[in-house]
Formats: structure tokens, C-alpha cells, sequence
């Protein structure tokens, strides 16, 4: 069989089309930023009739060519997809192949943005995401991940080779190329890596540790940062001092020496990250607990059964979670132990946490301070709230906006987090199809084959940019109103 | 260049529309504006806010900003078209000839550089003159504006200055070119009271002195009496009546002014005898207007099918050249007809003592620098308060800020515990009892009202889930559904619909926000209500109805009220005794006539002088007082009111630098804390007069 | 002001003794312990010869004695051996036992000796720091101008076309960690498969001769990831700065665009970006140490891998207390440098 070429025969057509119109963009987009130097101010303008008239002169020109060419090239991404969907593997090349595989990911955004758009007014912040281009180009982003993780994790969709086969053959091999054994995918899509494993699927499947990981340990640390937060910003005095000396000792640190301190085999034997599991993991069940007791102690009968449910669950996970055989904290019987985790993945997890709670922990502490001056709280305390409804019903609810910001962007940052510690090897089991582990295989050789680590480093690219678009979408639209 | 022997009008507007364009629709924010402005005279525009008047001053600077856009009518400068202007020769006109000066005088000064260079910078951009002359102008200027020590403040930094001190800084620097036009927007309500009145002196003497014309915003109907010719009121982006002050003062002819002036308290009007008449409904947001009359919906003189109907034109009042209204039934209305339908009621009789201060003090300790450390230092923040208060009675608290009002209030609800000295509830001493340690029922008891409407409401929790909460803490109503009654029937109590209750504070009117906040402090049937300013952040035509239901509701429970103000025309109005306070001290108490009237304590005296009152029969007397507000981190010796009491001479030697003065009392219960002779007191005279004319109200 | 500065180099020190203390506990764990006594002695020790070599060497005392130790307020050890073998904490390097001083710690410039590196832990950090102050002084000459003047041009005019743009390359280089940008332009710059070869792939000649050849890639590496971060800081705090009312003031006085930015506008708008540039320097060394590693220039972070990924005690604690104190010492900079930049606080 003959090698993919990248668009195949479609691309003998489009190939120039596409050269030209993203040449025209990118001038239209230059000579735009020139313009708006030399020309002069932009005020609106409007008709008599009260509706805005679009903008004349020069800089209106050029914002009509740009939006059409714009357009144009749109299109013409879409022709490729849809080429890929239609035409054969050899017909629309590598990149209509990767298409046609993604067709699910595809689907699921199409309707997850259908259906948004549709309900966008009853939907909060979330739906007003949907006002923002921004916010909907990083939102497409982060979803496309999400749907690709999930589809090919749990339905075993997408991906065309199993990410730790090695064909014989296909060592370093360019994108494209065809696999010789019967039965498999008949390509390579990006080509092999230097175990001879298929680039294209594993930078699938490392999307599944990435999702899996980041947002949750991004939600553990918000949980830690914010139990701690609360109470300096809101009480002050020698407690904040003590809190902000401890939070500024993790933060001179330098992430990587504490990497490199915590995640290696030795530490992990002594059992200091298990510990530190047991103390971080602690944090959530405080959390709630507080949360539910503060709001509903006035009333005992409403309050002990709801304590006792969400108590006895959350209390069960967290024992099964740190609770794990070969480590230093065993002492769940195994039938009581719901689930284990792989080690390594607690270490890294554990360590990202911890490196992102002090952050969370200022961010808290600040707006607890900033709002802990309004009328509302001074209202809660002259009618003898206690301090923790004060801090968790009052303070809290009025500090989301900044928060939620905060965590889409903390999503990103732990995604380069965990990305860094696979770049060292740390933690993470060295077949892992990560993609901080891939681009550290793929970088020894980097010089003479480029292709192994570079689509795990765009995907890792594409998916932080989504996040830091989608937390500015949000910013934007959260502070409109 | 303008013609230099142009005499016409220095600024004419006509017909005026400017609106902002969002995403979603134009909002016309200014609608069909007219105004005049002859040279050397002074033109007040007053309104509500939102009611578009600041909008009218940056139409008239060109500086309406990306959305903003003057979408008719025309601006003349000097007989200049402003609107097609280019932007050039407009940066020659802003701040030589149209100069402005806003609200937030700190927040109008670059923080990061001289006075003294902000203020040099006008003359040098302008007429290009050499630093040398541009300083010794700015050194000319701030002696103008009566500031002491003029080299120093041209080397310091905004931030050294106090309030007042900046506000003079800002109005010096729109001196700098002798503009044409002076532009104020709100230029006093950041500051207190008698620092206003001395910043309202100085801007009216400095514009006899320089010949400039004046364009004041204000939303206080006094000040403008106190400052302008003429008027122009607005609603709701229209102008409604406009004339001179004393046509539209003394014979108004818009259904709108005449609302607006029976809603504010003036002298003569008392809770009981002459009740204000608030104005009913909301004012309408700017894409929610009605058909027709804008003020329709709020009007006493609707008609259905003639009010609707149409665009309302300015409409000239016969007789008067220069006097018009916006009122289709301006001919039809007699202006002159007595107010109607307000209920007297009895006033109420106090009773026994509820709540009784035995020397309360309050110190804190600080550090006198709060970046580097230092030094601790004490703050006096209360100085031996003794008074008592009783059941269903009004006691008004007044004075300007750092005068340890609210510190008392915190000690009161139990978020700071006293110093020394007790408060007594019903004999129980809860001075020194936080309010963690308190029981419920005096927690409940003792509950508050806030300042500001916007921050009083959680904004993420309904209306309906906050008073809910509240009756949980108080432990009142057996179950969910029992709470939810009481929450309902507080609604009806402070006369909110039902459906607020699963409305977010965002979606209610400052007012409806506030009533939501009483509902709130009387959910445990609060004996003691403490009411910080609860009316002074509410527009004016809101404030009076605001005012009245906690009456009603006083009169109900015979709830005692604690009202914290500093605006002395709503304490005459509401409250039955008074308590003066100034730096951390008690310096006047007594009932509301004897504060009122003379003998006074200098400062109250001061006080009364300072307040504007939108009365032109009112005649005051004329005491400005001298400099700001010490600092409470650093008070004088001897009596707190020494460094700006200007009966100071008029007590032998140095008693009051030396020694606080003891409190006295003159009648029963009317105590003073001043070394002043029983001579000079019994001596004095009112500040307030009312000149006899018939009464027209 | 001295006051200032008195209170946080206390809380400096406070703060380096504690991180100094954290890792030394955690590199003198009893795995990491029984690691280097089979890499230093024999691979194939029993463990009672692990310990008994350990407790040779003063590895068996308690924890805090040899925190003293090393840190040198404690006499070092003087143990004789099982073996009969006496052997003394400052007698390395030549000394005897005799002549060896009482106190050897790092306060009295004994920072130990590297088994991996083979050489003083003093030389060392020495040697690798200036070749990564080289690289750091070339990050910032790209970097902080780079990064203001794009914030500044896009916070001048918010909503423009300029700053869409601006803005969109700042989240770019934010979103792209030095793992990522270092493969993608040794990929597109330094090899020839997309015909732009350009620069060299590595900067190990850059050591001793750094041109624009083989330097640029590294130093552009690190630079942008912090240069979208630091721009869109002083974009913020420019567009702050530009809705304030001292600038309509400005405005309103007649002062032209032009000088409202340069005069009125800069000076307030840089102080927010200040102290982000300096509190910028622990996550710089992140990226010095990726870069480093990627492009093979054996400095300082070169260094820590090296000695973090051998176990290399003594060079660890040397490499952290470096890097702590860097980061401590830039703080301490950028709150000098704040109160300096904002009269508001300076003069009060």
C-alpha cells in the first residue's frame, strides 16, 4: 500500500485555495493593526432610525475583507472534515483520516453546542458563554478533548491501534504510513514512534490521564485552598499570618525540586505522600461538613440525619482512597475497600495538589478579605451567625465569579503541571501514553524524527489554550453584569 | 478661535438626544434637552440619579465614551458647534475654556505625581507658557482656593491631602486657564457636611470672582438654591421644568418638582403634623419608559388617552419668559391647591427605658502605620456616652464622619465589646458581652439597617431565602412552612409583593432593597432598631417613603430607633430627641425642638448653617467653618471641637485647649458640652429663620 | 523604609530555614539514605552493612544534629568507625582529623562535595549559576520589554483590533509550557523538515560561545511563556488605568493622547506589572530547568536534575538553598520596588 499523503486528493485541489485565502487573512489582519495606528479614532455612528451604521473609511473595509476571508477559510476547513468523512483514506489523506476517526467527537460537539445555543438564556454563566466567540472557540477546545477522552476510554472509539503495540517495522516511520499486519487500521495515521507504537492513538489515549486528572485534582486543591482561606481572610491576626507564612513556604519552592523531592520511588516507600493524601483528602469532608452544619444547626432534626448520610459516604470514600495495599496506610479490610488507585497516579496527583493550593488558598483569601467589608456580612454578624456560615453561605457564593475563573485556568496550569512531570519521567509508569511522557520519548530523538512528540505537544497546546480562552470567555461575561 | 467680543449665550444646547448603544439595543440615556447658559451665570441641574444630567455634562465635553453617542440636536460653545467639532481643536477648548470637576475629587488626581505638576500642566498645554510662570499661577491659584501652605501642597502628593483639601485642589486645577464654563457634577457629596458648605462658598465666590459661568450638578435641591440662577430638573432623560430658581422654586409647574418638593423634608414638616408624601412607584429604567409622559405612571394628574398619547413638548409658561414645563395639563392644573390625603396621626407617647449607656467608652489600639508597623497608638473612637433611650421612641444620632457613630453602633450589636462603661437592656449589661455570647433573644432584640441598599443583600440568595434564614437564627416558626408565612407577612409589613420572595437582589430598586433590609431586621420583632443612614443612598423621591414605613412600623411595635444621619432636615423631621456627636464625644442631647433651636452648641450651630435647605423663604445665618475634621488617631487637647470653633474666642483663656468640657444641662434634658457662658448661650440666636410669607405648600 | 526591609529579611530567613530543613529531611529519608551508601560503597551491601556504613559517616544521627551540621552552628562529627576507621565531618578534602576545623557547615562556606559531579558543591553552583545568569540576563532583555510594550499597546486602546490580537498571542504563549514551545521550534527551527534550518537544536556551545545561532531558541523559549503572562498583567492593569478617573481628568484638561499614556498613564500602570515580573523568578527557574534539560546547557538547572534524579545529597541541599534563597531575594525586591514605584505608600 502506498503511504497517506497529508490531504490526499483532495489537497491537490484545495492546497493553493487555502495558501492564498490565509495569506489574504493574515495581511487583512496586519494591515488592520497598521491602520488603527495612523487612522483616526473610531467613534460610533448611527442612523437616524437609531440602528448602528457599520463602520466607513479604510479601518471599515478592511474589517468587511477580514471577516470574509475569515469566513472563507471556515469553509474551507470544513471541506476538508467533511472531505475526510466522505472520500476514502487515500482520497483525503492524513488529515481526512484523523476526521473520519474523530467523526464522534465531532457529532457530540455538534450537539452539545446545538442544544447550549438553543437554552443559552436559562443557563447561567454557562449560557452566556455562548454570547462570547472567545469564550466558544476555548469551550469547543476543552470539549473536543473531554468527548475524545471519554469516547475513547470508555467506548473504546477513536483511537486505531492500541497504544502500547508495537509493530515491528514501524519504528520512527512517517505519518502515514501503511501497517503491514492484516486485521489492524491499515495506517499509521502519524506515523510510529521510536518503540514503533502508533503516534496517532496514543495522543488519544493520553488525553484520558489528562482529563481524568486535571480537573479533579484542580477541584481537591480549590477544596484545600478554600477550607484555609475562608478562615484567614475572614478572622485576620496571628491566624492569617501563620496560614500566609505556610502558603508562601510551598510557594517559594520551586515546583520542580519539589517534583523531584516527592515523586521519586524512595519517597514514595517512606510513605509521605500517602500521608500527605490522608491530610490533603481530609480537606473536602471538613469542607462539607462545615458547609452543612453551619446552615442547618438551627434545626437538629433536619440536620443530624443529612449529616450522617453525606458524612458516612464521603468519610467511606476518603478511607477507601487513602486506605491502599503496598503502601504505608493499610488498614481497610479489602472487602470494605471500594477501589484502589494506581500509586504512582496518587503521588502525582497528591503532589499537584499540594503545589496548587497555596495559589488558591491567596486568590480565597483575598476576596475573602474584600468581602467580608459589605453590609451583608456586617448583617449576618449583628443577627449572631456563626463564623463559618458567615464565611461559607455569606462570602463564598459572592467570590464565584473570580473562582470559576480561576479554575478553568488552574485546570490548565495542572495540565502543564502533570505535562512537566511526565517530562522528567517522574511518577507516572514510563509506557504511559501521557503526553508529557511521550514528548520526553519523542525529544531524545527530536533532531532527526520530528513527528513523535509533536502531536502530543500540539494537543497539550490546543487543550490549555481552550482552558485560558474559555476562563477569559468566562471573565469576560462574568463581569457584564 | 472664538471671537473675543462674543457676548451671546456662553453655552446654548438645543434639543439634545444622547443615547448608548450596547450589544443589544440603544439606550437613549438623554432625551429632546434644551438649556442656556449667559455669561457669568450659573445653571443647576438637578435630578435623580439616573435620570441623565451627568450625561448632559460629557455630551457637553465630548466624552461619552465608545458606546456613547450624541445622536441630535446641537451643542454652541461661544456660538461654536461642539458635536462636529475636530478632535483637535476641541483638546484646545477642554480645560482652557470648558474646565469639569466630578464627585470623587481622590479619585480625579493622578496618584502618582505632584500636585503641583497636575496643576502647572493646564497653563503649559494651553497657552504654552514656561514652567516658571505655569508654577507661580499655580502657587496664585491654591492661595485662591484657601489653601494654607501653598508651596507644600504644589510639592505633595494627592494622597497627603484630606478630602476637602483635594476637592479645593480639583477646582484649582479647573481654574488654571480661567475657563469660560465650569462644569460640576456632584462636586460635595463624597464630602461632609460643613466641609461642603465651605467648598459651595468657595466655588460661588470664585465664580463672581473670575466671571465664569457655572453648570451644577446636583441631585440636592438646597445646594442649588445656595449656588445658581437658574434651574433645569430632569427626569428620567428629559428636562421637565426649567426656569429660574425662584419661578420654579416658588410657583413650579410640572407635576414632577412639585412631587419631588413634598417629598423632601423641609422646615415645617413633621412625622406627625405635615407628613411627607413620598412619590409613588419606581423610577422607570431607561428601555422600560412609558408612552407619552415619561412621569406618567407616577402622576397624580394622569389622564389615560391624553398623557399616553403623545411626545410631551416643553411647553412655555405664560407670563413667564423664560420659565417651561413639560406637562401637556400645565394650564389645566392649579399649582397652587393644598396637598391632600396625607394622614396625621397621633404622635406617640415613649415609654419606659429600654436601653440606658452608662459611660461608655470605646478605645482601640492601631498601629500607627499599618505597612511598616510602629508605634501602637489609641484611637478614641466613644468617649463616655451617657444617655438612655426609650420604648417607641425616634433618638437620632448626628455627626460627620469620624465622629464615632458607628463604632457605636458595633458596640451596641455586640461585634466590638466596650472599653469601659455599660449598656444596659431592660438592666441586663451587655456592653462587654459579644454578640457570640449573647442569647438569641437579645440578639433579636437589638437589630440594624443599612447604608447602602446595594451591599445590605447577599446578591447569590433570594429575598424570600434571607428573611427565611433570618427567622431560623432566631429560632422562630415551628417548621419550614410556618417560616415561610412570617417571611410573607413581612413582606406585607414593608409593603413589598409577595413574588419578591424568589426574586435576587439584583432585580429590585435601591429602595425595594432597603425595605427588604427592615423586613429583614424586624423578622425577630426587634425591640432597638438601629438605623445607620438608611435613607442617605436613596434617591430623594424614595427616601421619604422609606422613611415613613419605619414609622409605621415604629408605631406598630413600639420599637425604639436608633437613627444614625448626618443630614439634620430628615433627623427634625422623624425624630423626637437628639444626640449630637462630634470626634467621639456627645456634645449636644436633648429633645428635637431644644437641639434645634437656640441655645446651641457651636458645632451643632455650625452644623445647622452648613445644611442647604430647598426653601427660598429660609433665611440662614452664616457660619463656614475653618478647615477638615481632625483625624480621631490624632485628636486636639482640651474639647474636640477647639480647632474649628468659631466661638472659641468668646471663652476666656485657654480653657478650651486645655480641658474637655464638662456636660452641662440647661433645661431639662438639653445638655451641651461647651465652656461657653450661660450669657453667650441664652445670647444666641436661630440659624433657621422662616421669613413670614403665606404658606404655600 | 529600613524597617521594612529589616522585617522581611526576617521573615526571609525564617523562611529559608524552613525550606533548607524540609529538604534536608526529605533527601535524608532512610530509603534515600540506604540508596547512597549502595551507590557510594557496594551495589550489593546487606543491610547490616548499609548500616553500618551509614553510621560510619554520621548518616545515623538525629535529624536535627545533622541539619546543625551541615548548616554549621554544630561542631561536625567525629566517629570512629566499626571499622576502626576515624573519620570526621570536616576532615574531607585532604584535612586531618587535627587539623580540620570544629564547625564545617555551609555558614562557613563548606556546602559539600557532589558524587555525581565529582567536584566541590561551591565550585559547582558557582560555575552553573553564571552560565544560567547568562541565559536569565538574555530572558529578561526579551522578555520585560518585550512584554510590556505589548500590554502597554494593547491596555492603551481596550477592545481595538490591536489588542484582540495582542491578547491572542498573550494567551497563546501562556497556554504553550517551555516543554512544548523548545520541541515545536527545535522541530520547525532546528531540524529540516519544514526547511527552516535555522538554529542549532542544542546550546551546550553556548556555554562558552553564545551566539544568536546557537542561543536564540532557549532564550526565546523561556522568555515567551512568561512574556503572555506579564503582558496580559500590565494589559490589566493599563486598561485599569485608562478607565480611571485621573485620566478622564487629563482628558478633560486638554492633555493629548499621546501624553495622557506616556505621562499620566505609564507610571501607575506599571507598578501592578513590577511585582509580577519579579515574583516571575520561581516559575523562570521552572522553565530554566526544562530548557536547560531540553536543549542540553549543563547550568543551573541542569544541575538540580542531575543531582535530584542521582540522589546527589549534598548538591541538592546546595542547588535548593540557591534557589530558595533566588526566589526569596526577589521577593524581598519587588516589595522594595512596589513601595518605591507608589508614592501612595512611600510617603505616608
Amino acid at each position: 500500500m502506498e503511504p497517506l499523503s497529508w490531504t490526499g486528493a483532495l489537497g491537490a485541489v484545495l492546497n493553493p485555495v487555502v495558501i492564498i485565502t490565509v495569506s489574504v487573512l493574515a495581511i487583512t489582519v496586519l494591515a488592520q493593526i497598521m491602520a488603527g495606528f495612523f487612522a483616526p479614532a473610531v467613534t460610533l455612528q448611527s442612523n437616524t432610525d437609531g440602528t448602528l451604521m457599520a463602520r466607513g473609511g479604510l479601518l471599515g473595509r478592511l474589517e468587511t475583507a477580514l471577516k470574509w476571508t475569515f469566513v472563507l477559510n471556515l469553509c474551507l476547513a470544513v471541506v476538508y472534515l467533511l472531505g475526510g468523512i466522505i472520500l476514502s483514506y487515500q482520497g483525503a489523506g492524513i488529515l481526512g483520516g484523523m476526521a473520519r476517526r474523530l467523526l464522534p467527537v465531532w457529532i457530540a460537539l455538534i450537539v452539545t453546542f446545538a442544544v447550549s445555543i438553543r437554552f443559552k438564556r436559562g443557563l447561567g454563566l454557562y449560557g452566556k458563554l455562548f454570547d462570547s466567540t472567545v469564550g466558544m472557540i476555548g469551550f469547543g477546545l476543552v470539549m473536543f478533548w473531554v468527548y475524545a477522552a471519554i469516547l475513547s476510554g470508555l467506548f473504546d472509539m477513536i483511537s486505531t491501534h492500541d497504544p502500547l503495540r508495537q509493530i515491528s517495522g514501524l519504528k520512527n516511520k512517517l505519518p502515514g504510513v501503511p501497517v503491514p499486519e492484516d486485521g489492524l487500521f491499515p495506517y499509521y495515521l502519524l506515523g510510529g514512534d521510536n518503540l514503533a507504537r502508533d503516534v496517532f492513538s496514543r495522543m488519544i489515549e493520553g488525553s484520558q490521564i489528562v482529563i481524568a486528572i486535571a480537573p479533579l485534582a484542580t477541584v481537591f486543591a480549590f477544596m484545600v485552598g478554600i477550607t484555609v482561606g475562608l478562615p484567614a481572610g475572614f478572622y485576620g491576626g496571628k491566624l492569617d499570618v501563620a496560614l500566609t507564612f505556610l502558603a508562601n513556604l510551598i510557594l517559594a519552592f520551586p515546583v520542580i525540586l519539589l517534583f523531584y523531592l516527592l515523586v521519586t520511588p524512595e519517597i514514595v516507600a517512606t510513605g509521605i505522600p500517602s500521608y500527605m493524601a490522608a491530610v490533603l483528602f481530609i480537606f473536602p469532608i471538613v469542607f462539607f461538613g462545615v458547609l452543612l452544619n453551619s446552615r442547618y444547626y438551627t434545626q437538629p432534626a433536619k440536620r443530624t440525619p443529612l449529616l450522617i448520610v453525606v458524612m458516612a459516604v464521603l468519610g467511606w470514600l476518603y478511607l477507601s482512597l487513602i486506605s491502599q495495599d503496598g503502601t504505608a496506610l493499610t488498614f481497610l479490610p479489602g472487602w470494605l475497600d471500594g477501589f484502589d488507585i494506581n500509586p504512582g497516579i496518587l503521588v502525582v496527583f497528591v503532589s499537584v495538589v499540594f503545589v496548587n493550593a497555596p495559589t488558591v488558598f491567596r486568590i480565597v483569601r483575598g476576596l475573602t478579605m474584600d468581602i467580608k467589608t459589605r453590609d451583608y456580612v456586617a448583617a449576618a454578624q449583628t443577627r449572631g451567625e456563626g463564623a463559618w456560615y458567615i464565611m461559607l453561605w455569606e462570602i463564598l457564593p459572592n467570590a464565584r465569579g473570580p473562582l470559576i475563573v480561576d479554575f478553568c485556568l488552574r485546570i490548565g496550569y495542572t495540565t502543564i503541571l502533570l505535562g512537566t512531570l511526565g517530562f522528567f519521567g517522574l511518577g507516572l509508569p514510563p509506557e504511559s501514553p501521557d503526553w508529557g511522557s511521550t514528548i520526553n520519548e519523542g525529544r531524545k530523538l527530536l533532531l532527526i524524527f520530528v513527528h513523535p512528540p509533536l502531536p502530543p505537544a500540539l494537543a497539550l497546546l490546543s487543550l490549555v489554550l481552550g482552558l485560558n480562552l474559555l476562563a477569559d470567555g468566562l471573565r469576560e461575561e462574568s463581569l457584564r453584569d | 478661535m472664538p471671537d473675543p467680543a462674543y457676548d451671546g449665550p456662553i453655552l446654548e444646547i438645543d434639543n439634545l438626544s444622547i443615547s448608548f448603544f450596547t450589544r443589544l439595543r440603544e439606550i437613549p440615556a438623554v432625551m429632546d434637552f434644551s438649556a442656556t447658559i449667559m455669561p457669568g451665570e450659573a445653571l443647576g441641574l438637578v435630578g435623580e440619579s439616573g435620570c441623565g444630567k451627568s450625561t448632559v455634562a460629557l455630551g457637553v465635553m465630548q466624552d461619552l465614551g465608545v458606546n456613547g453617542r450624541i445622536v441630535g440636536g446641537s451643542i454652541k460653545f461661544k456660538g461654536e458647534e461642539l458635536t462636529t467639532m475636530s478632535p483637535d481643536r476641541l483638546r484646545d477648548i477642554r480645560g482652557s475654556q470648558i474646565a469639569m470637576i466630578y464627585q470623587e475629587p481622590m479619585a480625579s488626581l493622578n496618584p502618582a505625581m505632584k500636585i503641583g505638576r497636575q496643576l502647572m500642566e493646564v497653563p503649559m498645554i494651553h497657552e504654552g507658557i514656561p514652567e516658571a510662570e505655569a508654577r507661580a499661577r499655580a502657587l496664585e491659584v491654591v492661595t485662591d482656593v484657601k489653601l494654607p501652605d501653598p508651596e507644600r501642597i504644589l510639592k505633595a502628593y494627592p494622597h497627603q491631602l484630606s478630602g476637602g483639601q483635594q476637592q479645593r485642589i480639583v477646582i484649582a486645577m479647573a481654574l488654571m486657564s480661567k475657563p469660560a464654563l465650569l462644569i460640576l457634577d456632584e462636586p460635595t457629596t463624597a464630602l461632609d457636611v460643613t466641609v461642603e458648605a465651605a467648598v459651595v462658598e468657595l466655588v460661588r465666590d470664585l465664580g463672581q470672582k473670575y466671571g465664569t459661568s457655572m453648570l451644577f450638578i446636583s441631585h440636592n435641591l438646597g445646594l442649588v438654591l445656595d449656588t445658581c440662577d437658574r434651574i433645569n430638573v430632569m427626569y428620567s432623560g428629559e428636562a421637565v421644568e426649567r426656569g429660574s430658581i425662584t419661578d420654579v422654586f416658588d410657583e413650579m409647574q410640572h407635576p414632577y418638582t412639585q412631587a419631588l418638593f413634598r417629598s423632601i423634608p423641609l422646615p415645617g414638616a413633621s412625622k406627625t403634623m405635615r407628613p411627607l408624601k413620598a412619590i409613588p412607584g419606581n423610577f422607570p429604567l431607561p428601555h422600560e419608559r412609558p408612552p407619552g409622559c415619561n412621569f406618567g405612571p407616577r402622576c397624580d394628574y394622569f389622564l389615560p388617552g391624553r398623557c399616553d398619547a403623545q411626545a410631551i413638548p416643553m411647553h412655555r409658561i405664560a407670563g413667564d419668559d423664560r420659565h417651561l414645563s413639560r406637562c401637556i395639563r400645565v394650564d389645566e392644573i392649579d399649582w397652587k391647591a393644598p396637598l391632600l390625603g396625607t394622614l396625621e396621626t397621633a404622635p406617640t407617647e415613649p415609654g419606659p427605658v429600654v436601653l440606658r449607656m452608662e459611660d461608655l467608652k470605646k478605645y482601640y489600639s492601631v498601629a500607627a502605620n499599618a505597612m511598616f508597623g510602629g508605634a501602637k497608638k489609641v484611637v478614641k473612637a466613644n468617649e463616655t456616652l451617657t444617655f438612655d433611650a426609650h420604648e417607641s421612641e425616634t433618638l437620632a444620632i448626628v455627626g460627620e464622619s469620624g465622629c464615632g457613630k458607628s463604632t457605636f453602633a458595633k458596640v451596641l450589636m455586640g461585634l466590638e465589646t466596650a472599653t469601659d462603661g455599660q449598656i444596659m437592656l431592660d438592666n441586663q449589661s451587655i456592653g462587654d458581652v459579644p454578640i457570640e455570647k449573647r442569647s438569641t433573644q437579645n440578639v433579636a432584640d437589638i437589630q440594624m439597617v443599612f447604608q447602602n441598599p446595594f451591599d445590605t443583600l447577599n446578591p447569590s440568595m433570594t429575598v424570600g431565602r434571607q428573611i427565611i434564614r433570618a427567622l431560623e437564627i432566631f429560632r422562630i416558626g415551628k417548621n419550614d412552612a410556618a417560616r415561610h408565612d412570617r417571611m410573607l407577612a413581612l413582606l406585607d409589613l414593608v409593603k413589598l409583593p409577595r413574588e419578591f420572595a424568589d426574586r435576587m437582589p439584583r432585580q429590585l430598586s435601591g429602595g425595594q432593597k432597603q425595605r427588604v433590609g427592615i423586613a429583614r431586621a424586624f423578622a425577630g420583632d426587634a425591640r432597638i432598631v438601629v438605623a445607620d443612614e438608611p435613607v442617605s443612598a436613596l434617591d430623594v423621591s424614595v427616601q421619604a417613603a422609606v422613611a415613613d414605613l419605619l414609622m409605621d412600623i415604629q408605631r406598630e411595635q413600639k420599637t425604639t430607633l436608633l437613627f444614625i444621619s448626618h443630614d439634620l432636615s430628615i433627623v427634625r423631621y422623624l425624630s423626637d430627641r437628639v444626640m449630637v456627636m462630634y470626634l467621639g464625644h456627645v456634645v449636644e442631647l436633648g429633645t428635637t425642638d431644644q437641639v434645634f433651636a437656640p441655645p446651641y452648641h457651636p458645632y451643632t450651630e455650625a452644623l445647622l448653617s452648613a445644611v442647604p435647605i430647598a426653601d427660598t423663604r429660609v433665611k440662614k445665618k452664616h457660619i463656614v467653618l475653618e478647615g477638615d475634621i481632625p483625624s480621631a488617631m490624632n485628636p486636639p487637647s482640651g474639647c474636640p471641637f477647639q480647632t474649628r470653633c468659631p466661638r472659641k474666642s468668646q471663652v476666656p483663656g485657654d480653657l478650651c485647649e486645655r480641658d474637655v468640657p464638662p456636660m452641662r444641662t440647661l433645661a431639662t434634658g438639653h445638655q451641651v458640652k461647651c465652656h461657653l457662658d450661660d450669657a453667650v448661650l441664652d445670647a444666641m440666636e436661630p440659624v433657621i429663620q422662616i421669613a413670614a410669607t403665606q404658606d404655600t405648600a | 523604609m529600613a524597617r521594612m526591609i529589616f522585617r522581611s529579611l526576617g521573615w526571609m530567613v525564617a523562611t529559608a530555614l524552613c525550606l533548607t530543613f524540609i529538604v534536608f529531611w526529605l533527601t535524608n529519608l532512610s530509603p534515600n539514605l540506604e540508596k547512597l551508601a549502595k551507590t557510594q560503597g557496594n551495589a550489593r551491601m546487606a543491610d547490616e552493612e548499609v548500616i553500618s556504613w551509614l553510621d560510619n559517616r554520621g548518616y545515623s544521627q538525629p535529624l536535627l544534629v545533622k541539619y546543625g551540621e551541615w548548616l554549621g552552628v554544630l561542631p561536625g562529627y567525629v566517629i570512629e568507625g566499626s571499622d576502626g576507621e576515624l573519620r570526621a565531618r570536616c576532615s574531607t578534602r585532604g584535612l586531618t582529623i587535627d587539623d580540620a576545623p570544629a564547625f564545617c557547615g555551609v555558614l562557613q562556606g563548606n556546602w559539600g562535595f557532589s558524587t555525581v559531579l565529582r567536584d566541590d558543591v561551591s565550585t559547582i553552583i558557582t560555575t552553573r549559576l553564571g552560565l544560567t545568569g547568562k541565559l536569565m540576563f538574555w530572558v529578561m532583555m526579551v522578555m520585560v520589554p518585550g512584554a510590556l510594550i505589548m500590554g502597554i499597546l494593547a491596555g492603551m486602546r481596550e477592545g481595538s483590533r490591536l489588542d484582540r490580537s495582542l491578547s491572542t498571542v498573550s494567551i497563546l504563549t501562556t497556554a504553550t509550557p517551555e516543554y512544548v514551545s523548545g520541541v515545536v521550534f527545535i522541530a520547525v527551527f532546528a531540524t529540516s523538515t519544514f526547511g527552516m534550518n535555522w538554529f542549532r537544536g542544542t546550546a551546550t556551545s553556548a556555554m562558552d560561545d553564545a551566539n544568536f545561532n546557537n542561543f536564540f531558541l532557549p532564550v526565546i523559549t523561556i522568555a515567551l511563556y512568561g512574556m503572555g503572562y506579564i503582558a496580559r498583567m500590565t494589559r490589566a492593569s493599563m486598561t485599569e488605568v485608562m478607565t480611571a478617573q485621573y485620566i478622564r481628568t487629563a482628558r478633560l484638561k486638554g492633555v493629548s493622547f499621546r501624553n495622557i499614556v506616556l505621562k499620566h498613564a505609564l507610571r501607575n500602570a506599571l507598578i501592578a506589572p513590577f511585582t509580577v515580573i519579579m515574583l516571575q523568578f520561581p516559575w523562570l527557574l521552572n522553565g530554566v530547568v526544562i530548557v536547560e534539560t531540553l536543549f542540553n546547557y549543563k547550568g543551573f538547572g541542569w544541575t538540580l536534575v542531575q543531582a535530584a534524579s542521582n540522589n546527589d545529597i549534598e548538591l541538592l541541599l546546595g542547588v535548593s538553598v540557591v534557589s530558595v534563597f533566588v526566589v526569596l531575594i526577589t521577593q524581598l525586591l519587588s516589595d522594595i520596588g512596589y513601595v518605591f514605584l507608589n508614592p501612595r505608600i512611600r510617603i505616608s
